[in-house]
């Protein structure tokens, strides 16, 4: 167990160097720059010793391996930089949004977790039952229903039920709440995206539970069980329920890791200043320091996810890691 | 026992000399996989529509009208108008091309060269397999959309575009996939066999080995092509995708939907509920062909 996780760990560091050499490259092939836009939105002529001095300001003058190098060892060092758009330290720039993303991420989770595990559950005990074709309908509905739209859908029934019902129409409140203060109005602000992304979320759940849920019922130990003559019950919550968590476990911590980064289209609908909106902004401003900050915060967080999803995994089947 | 047997096998032979028709034979089929054929039928559907888009619509799809506009569904606009005064309904018909174009594209390059990649990976295996290994993973560190958002900023935006931000990060997803199943093909002797024969690599790859992967090759294709429309609609409704007058039902939820919310909610409807459809007859019709094809794959 102990090999395996340095194992695991050590693999971590090069697909975190190759994620950093692939978005670097990548921005460099982006045509412009965060100059150019700047000033060219000023007027139609632009002074090309302005952009020069603009472009030595911010340091990219500077030969290509050596702004690769700050890049990397500002990550080391914990040093960031500053936001080549507005200035701002970028730790600042993303811890506003953190928070947010995080708490949507959270409240789409637990919604989820509610939802498919006792909706997959029943799907397999009633295979090719109705229930069973409805739970799976459902789901089917839910990867495929793009979740923007059902956030458009979202905003539309709310304002019109308010409408109907006090009179005038009513919005989520468009600026952030801190949930310590205010955590009322923070959840009426978060919990309409976090529904629109969790229903996608625990579709994808859902069908887990069923199809690992259906194959666990089919093992031998799951016979020995019913000829022990075990309550029906038992043998579904102690037994088989426990041994079919492990793939759902691992779709449910690769999607809390996707809603932290990719709820990009979803946050538009909402106008949440999240970290997808961001990501949007810094990449449509040029702002390479920040996208490339943003990108790494993703990736960090998918690849920390899928190692403790890993380890997770080798830790209840012993299996894996003496293979 | 023996009878056990012998039906089985009587059922085997009967099988071979299988004479139904193929409208039978579908009909079979639909009546084991009642959703799967629900699937094919929306696809079959979509086709049509895509195809014949002309002969379906009465109106031009990129014509404004001004004084149309913003009509609610009616007999001669069957699902209303935009805020541009164009009929959404032909404008939903036209966009079922766009979003098969970009889709089967897409999931059909993303797939293939994911094939050969992931095959390759596994015949050549020991360093090359590892190297490739690391570099697939570092493309699997991003979300899809946002490996797809950067490669639309590089290359801008517009049809054309959007196929290949979509189609970039599939290849990863189908290579590890393929890459799998082919380890266990690398071992069958067949493959010593061939390249004691002198055959080249490439040959061995593509003829002898890729025909074994057809089967988790085929269940990924399917999936994709699901995903890469639902990727076009999200990247053409934050305005990166394919642009304006092109109808594509992304598209067209941006900009009119939250503004015409209450007075209009037609336009903010139909157009999504078109990618639904198409996403879930696809997803279906994927479910099926992987159901069929290789059920021990359930759990991808």
């Amino acid at each position: 167990m102990y090999k395996y996780t340095i194992k695991r760990v050590l693999l971590m560091f090069p697909t975190l160097v190759g994620a950093a050499i692939l978005v670097f490259g990548l921005l460099r092939l982006i045509p412009g720059d965060v100059c150019e836009l700047r000033m060219a939105g000023e007027g139609s002529f632009v002074d090309p010793a302005a952009i020069a001095a603009c472009q030595a300001d911010l340091g990219m003058d500077q030969h290509i391996l050596v702004q690769f190098w700050d890049f990397i060892f500002g990550f080391f060092t914990f040093n960031l930089g500053t936001s080549m758009w507005t200035s701002q330290p970028i730790t600042h720039e993303i811890g506003l949004r953190f928070e947010l993303s995080m708490q949507v991420a959270i409240i789409a989770t637990v919604f989820s977790v509610i939802i498919s595990i006792p909706m997959g559950t029943i799907s397999a005990i009633k295979q090719n039952t109705w229930i069973d074709y409805v739970v799976r309908t459902f789901s089917i509905a839910g990867i495929a229903m793009p979740s923007f739209w059902l956030g458009i859908l979202i905003i539309l029934g709310l304002l019109i039920t308010t409408q109907a019902w006090f009179g005038t129409p009513w919005m989520p409140p468009i600026e952030y709440v801190d949930p310590w203060e205010d955590p009322l109005g923070n959840l009426s602000q978060l919990i309409w995206p976090a529904l629109a992304t969790g229903y996608r979320y625990s579709a994808v759940a859902t069908r887990m539970t069923r199809s690992a849920l259906l194959e666990v019922l089919r093992e031998d130990y799951v016979r020995t069980a019913r000829a022990k003559g075990l309550l029906e019950k038992i043998i579904i919550n102690r037994h088989a329920l426990k041994n079919a968590m492990l793939p759902v476990v691992t779709v449910i911590g690769i999607e809390f890791a996707f809603l932290m980064g990719g709820l990009v289209v979803t946050e538009q609908v909402f106008n949440l200043n999240g970290l997808g909106k961001l990501f949007v902004e810094s990449v449509t401003n040029h702002d390479f320091t920040l996208t490339q900050a943003l990108v790494m915060l993703v990736a960090f967080i998918f690849v920390v996810t899928n190692l403790v999803v890993d380890i997770f995994y080798a830790w209840l089947d012993p299996r894996i890691r003496y293979s | 026992m023996s009878t056990v047997e012998e039906t089985q096998v009587h059922a085997d032979v009967e099988e071979l000399f299988d004479q139904r028709s193929w409208g039978q034979r579908a009909a079979d089929m639909a009546r084991k996989n009642p959703l799967g054929a629900m699937g094919g039928l929306v696809v079959l559907l979509m086709i049509v529509l895509a195809v014949f888009a002309n002969y379906l619509t009465p109106y031009d799809p990129e014509a404004n009208s001004f004084e149309y506009m913003l009509v609610p569904p009616s007999a001669d606009f069957w699902l209303g108008t935009d805020q541009f005064g164009r009929d959404l309904w032909t404008r939903i018909v036209y966009g079922a091309r766009t979003a098969l174009f970009v889709g089967f594209v897409a999931a059909f390059v993303g797939a293939f060269i994911g094939l050969l990649l992931g095959v390759g990976s596994a015949y050549f295996g020991g360093k090359v397999d590892l190297i490739f290994q690391r570099i697939m993973d570092v493309f699997m560190a991003f979300p899809l959309i946002i490996m797809a958002l950067a490669v639309v900023s590089i290359f801008g935006t517009g049809t054309e575009n959007v196929i290949i931000a979509i189609t970039i990060p599939f290849i990863p997803r189908c290579a590890r996939v393929v890459r799998s199943n082919a380890l266990a093909i690398r071992e069958i002797p067949y493959v010593d066999a061939a390249r004691a024969m002198g055959f080249s690599h490439m040959r061995i790859i593509m003829r002898h080995m890729a025909p074994n992967v057809m089967a988790p090759f085929l269940i990924m294709l399917t999936a994709f092509v699901g995903q890469a429309i639902l990727l076009e609609a999200s990247l053409s409704y934050l305005g990166l995708g394919v642009q304006e007058p092109t109808p594509a039902w992304g598209l067209m939820l941006q900009g009119g939907a939250e503004e015409y919310a209450e007075s209009a909610p037609w336009v903010a409807v139909f157009p999504g509920l078109a990618i639904t459809l198409a996403v879930f007859g696809f997803n279906l019709f994927g479910d099926a062909v992987r159901d069929t094809l290789d059920p021990r794959l359930r759990s991808q």
